[in-house]
């Protein structure tokens, strides 16, 4: 293998690229379902993360581990989810990998290595730490796991007792930090002390990167490198990328509260749109190719989204009820 | 003699020697062998089996969590029952909810060394099983024998769902068996630990042995009292609770746990709600006080019900 890690190509940035579109789509439509009332709980956008997340899912193969986070729309597809059940978890189809027990950005499919966060910050990186240590276990090498969090989840207990059980067992683990500089409406000011979250990577003793979360090939060539080092035994990796959060925490918050100093600064900059301007500026593909792409996963999403509203809901009278795998270990109630 | 913690170290030998699927992993389990030496020798029996873990129960749960999901089966030891509060989301909100979830079960066995020992004050003393058994998704063991210590933790290695294996640490060491046995009543099933005609007492753990010596002066005064020993406090046996409160018309529950919607009051909610005919007087309950666990031992020898306690109560309920 080699020694470092290959340079990202243009077909790499265009493939993130169109990942990256098609998350934004898809998002749009899903907060324009949310408008119509027609999603079942809440939505939450990664806008403006896109860049950070496509590079985190890109970079990792078949038969690793990956357990995003809220704003990962992006790098889920990149990892293999699919508008469809995408839309189908949003509108609480039957057919949907949660099957209407659990919605939105709780999806997953385990025994995919693609696992179903909770909502507890912090909580998914001792799992896919665990789930790494399995794979030592069975002797299996070259496997690495990867994980999304954002700047309150820091703070977590979770996170540093997750992060420093990792260093310890020196785990393929990458831990990418999207520092969007609001946890809901709390101010990195009110969330932690430290110059900046990359300095905890020396505390727990794990490498650290840094990334710039508006540029694409920036974000592109830091998780390559990140996750290269974890799949060469390198240990846990800490990515940090900094970004703002370009829509409020859910589709019900308008973000009033972010600063206009930070919207107006660098750290706002869209990072689909700047890298479509680097497409154009290369002349990796015309404005009437870049159209056509847009075209095509509108056509997509909104096909998929006719087809999943037609589908049934979850039938009360259908679910077992059952929250043990064991049928002969379940509780009978007599009054339930 | 095999005392109750060898059963528990032996059961641990046993899944390690015929799963490969299983590793242990906790503090200090490693070459020290656990705070109470229910690991010991074995990481030198099983190299690279049994981890040292940091002092980091929602890691250690959480790390536990993901290697399940991969199909593993980790027996993760909690020091004290006490600190599994430090790794509760971990069990409560992953564990217990990934198979409703995504189908996917998740085996696996956290030991909690739980119950009152004189000394142990409020933080190395507490009784979870309640506080465990009210979330879906999980099984509750609470062994009150050397027997039932050995197979349950052997069985609970087993099951495809997550198991909080709350072994008694005032068991540990006074309680003994001349071997163990191979095979033993399914779990979820509870054991009729003395039979009697004039009132029911339902128990687990260490109150099950307070619960004989009280039966025993209570049959020096004529009276015989049956005894339900639960094994298993979810899955909670009604139908053996039933069918020995059918048989005496007398129901007496007894907990170490602190009283507020433990396990005494879900059996009496279960039995008057579907055996209220088979009731001659109203249930009666002994739970602990309801305050933190005391530490010092004339504190803590009236905070907890004893054979004495129990058998005055079981005076009131056969004179009722």
């Amino acid at each position: 293998m080699p020694k470092t890690s290959a340079a990202v190509t243009q077909a790499d940035y265009i493939k993130a690229y169109r990942i990256m579109l098609l998350s934004r789509v898809l998002e749009e439509k899903l907060a324009s379902l949310y408008r119509a009332g027609m999603i079942k709980g809440g939505v939450f956008l990664g806008r403006g993360q896109e860049a950070l997340s496509v590079s985190v899912g890109t970079h990792l193969h078949r038969g690793d581990i990956f357990a995003p986070l809220i704003r990962d729309q992006a790098g889920r597809l990149a990892f293999g989810d699919t508008v469809l059940d995408t839309l189908r978890t949003y509108l609480g189809s039957q057919l949907g990998s949660m099957r209407g027990r659990d919605g939105n950005i709780h999806r997953g499919r385990p025994r995919d290595g693609y696992y179903a966060m909770i909502s507890h910050l912090g909580a998914m990186i001792p799992a896919v730490s665990g789930a790494l240590f399995a794979r030592r276990l069975k002797g299996e090498s070259g496997v690495v796991g990867a994980t999304c969090i954002g700047d309150g989840g820091t703070s977590t207990g979770a996170f540093h007792e997750g992060l420093n059980a990792a260093a310890v067992e020196k785990l393929p683990l990458i831990v990418v930090v999207a520092n969007n500089q609001y946890a809901y409406s709390t101010p990195n000011s009110r969330q932690y002390a430290c110059a900046d979250l990359l300095d905890k990577a020396a505390g727990y003793g794990v490498t650290g990167h840094k990334a710039d979360g508006t540029n694409l090939l920036d974000c592109l060539q830091t998780l390559r490198r990140a996750v290269h080092n974890a799949r060469e035994g390198g240990g846990p990796q800490l990515v940090v990328a900094d970004l703002l959060r370009l829509v409020g925490h859910g589709e019900h918050d308008d973000g009033q509260y972010v600063d206009p100093k930070l919207k107006a600064s660098a750290l706002g900059g869209d990072c689909l749109a700047l890298a479509e301007r680097h497409i154009l500026d290369q002349a990796w593909a015309t404005a009437q190719e870049h159209a056509e792409w847009r075209r095509e996963v509108e056509m997509e999403v909104n096909s998929t989204a006719d087809r999943v509203r037609r589908e049934p809901a979850p039938d009360p009278e259908e679910d077992d009820w059952a929250a043990l795998s064991c049928p002969e270990y379940r509780e009978h109630y007599a009054t339930s | 003699m095999i005392t109750y913690l060898e059963a528990i170290r032996l059961a641990q030998q046993k899944a390690l020697a015929t799963d490969p699927r299983v590793f242990l992993y906790g503090q200090d389990i490693g070459s020290f062998g656990g705070a109470f030496k229910a690991t010991k020798n074995l990481s030198k029996e099983f190299p690279g089996r049994v981890f040292d873990a940091p002092l980091s129960e929602d890691a250690i749960v959480g790390m536990a969590i993901g290697a399940a999901i991969e199909g593993m089966r980790p027996i993760v030891e909690m020091q004290f029952a006490d600190f599994s509060t430090c790794g509760l989301n971990q069990i409560v909100n992953h564990a217990a909810t990934l198979y409703y979830r995504t189908g996917v079960p998740c085996p696996i066995v956290v030991r909690l060394p739980s119950g009152g020992t004189s000394g142990g004050g409020p933080f190395h003393s507490q009784s979870m099983e309640a506080l465990y058994s009210h979330y879906p998704g999980l099984v509750v063991l609470t062994p009150a024998t050397v027997e039932d210590a050995y197979t349950m933790l052997f069985d609970a290695v087993g099951l495809d769902d997550p198991v909080i294996f709350c072994e008694h640490k005032f068991l540990y060491n006074h309680l003994k068996a001349d071997s163990l046995p191979e095979t033993s009543l399914p779990i979820g099933k509870a054991r009729l630990a003395r039979a009697g005609r004039d009132a029911t007492i339902v128990t687990h753990g260490a109150m099950l042995h307070e619960s004989l010596a009280a039966a025993t002066e209570l049959a020096e005064e004529g009276f015989e009292l049956e005894i339900v020993d639960l094994r298993s406090v979810k899955p909670l046996d009604t139908d053996t609770i039933l069918a020995s409160v059918a048989r005496t018309g007398r129901l007496l529950c007894v907990s170490e746990e602190w009283p507020w919607g433990g396990v005494t009051a879900e059996v009496i909610a279960r039995v008057t709600a579907e055996g209220f005919g088979l009731l001659d007087v109203a249930p009666m309950r002994v739970n602990a006080k309801d305050t933190p666990v005391p530490y010092h031992p004339d504190l803590w020898s009236v905070h907890r019900p004893t054979a004495s306690t129990i058998a005055a109560a079981a005076r009131r309920l056969l004179l009722s």
